[in-house]
């Protein structure tokens, strides 16, 4: 059996507090709600896998005494 | 200034994906909105995104994000009302994520800012592990806040012993002047 999702709604002016069952149009809301941010997220880790690389490469030439592409040193540079 | 309780709820153990806060009272100055929660939610991380309607009106404010955990930090931007973290049932057991957001001016005629202070807990580091977010964010809306409503992410639940409490801040009439 399908558990049914349910939200708390308090009425602020009475303090009356009821349980209501989600309808599938805010269910099915919710999901497009968490599909758009699971991309969001994996655009965000991908974005912060992409700039620790860039700072490890800038790094290494920092050391090694090479020249560093201008995206390297816009990662060292503010 | 003064500080009153509104309304404050506690999940019971049937768990709940949202909770709604309808009605608000327009006496007071800000809202100021505590909340501490634990979904059933699971995953490669041991939190999740809390998100925040104003008016039943979606998921529209645009905010910059600044995270914080045991290794590193990063900034985000966004426009779908993340509020802060929820610790996940990955999360260490009988654990629950810490937030407060902070609503000034909830009943005026100007776009709403509000600001958002919030921690999972875990006792794990790393990304998507725990950390601290620091969120302020703008509901590009004219209208008075009427009703708050907090979601837990796609069909998951917040688990029984969540909390929610909702404050009216009250500005004060006294106090010095600096010249």
């Amino acid at each position: 059996m399908t558990e049914t999702l349910t939200k708390i709604v308090v009425d602020c002016s009475t303090g009356e507090q009821t349980i209501v069952p989600l309808t599938a149009e805010e269910i099915a809301q919710r999901e497009v709600d968490a599909a758009a941010y699971a991309t969001a997220e994996a655009e965000r880790e991908a974005a912060a896998e992409a700039l620790a690389t860039l700072k490890a490469s800038a790094k290494a030439k920092l050391i090694a005494g090479e020249p560093l592409t201008a995206e390297e040193a816009d990662t060292l540079v503010i | 200034m003064t500080m009153e309780l509104i309304s404050t709820v506690t999940v019971g153990a049937g768990g709940a994906a949202s909770i709604d806060f309808t009605s608000i009272p327009q006496t007071y100055t800000d809202l100021l909105l505590q909340i501490s929660l634990r979904s059933n939610g699971s995953g490669s991380y041991a939190e999740e995104p809390l998100f925040i309607q104003f008016n039943a009106a979606g998921y529209n404010s645009s905010w910059r994000l600044l995270n914080g955990n045991g290794t590193a930090t990063y900034s985000s931007t966004g426009t779908n009302a993340e509020a802060g973290a929820v610790t996940n049932s990955v999360g260490t057991s009988n654990t629950f994520s810490s937030t407060q957001i902070y609503i000034p001016n909830y009943a005026g005629a100007t776009n709403k800012s509000w600001s958002s202070d919030s921690v999972s807990e875990t006792n794990s580091a790393g990304a998507g592990q725990t950390g601290q977010k620091l969120t302020a964010a703008l509901w590009s809306s004219t209208a008075a806040i009427t009703s708050i409503t907090i979601d837990a992410l796609s069909t998951n639940n917040f688990v029984q012993y969540s909390t929610a409490s909702l404050y009216g801040i009250q500005k004060g009439s006294g106090g010095a002047t600096v010249s």
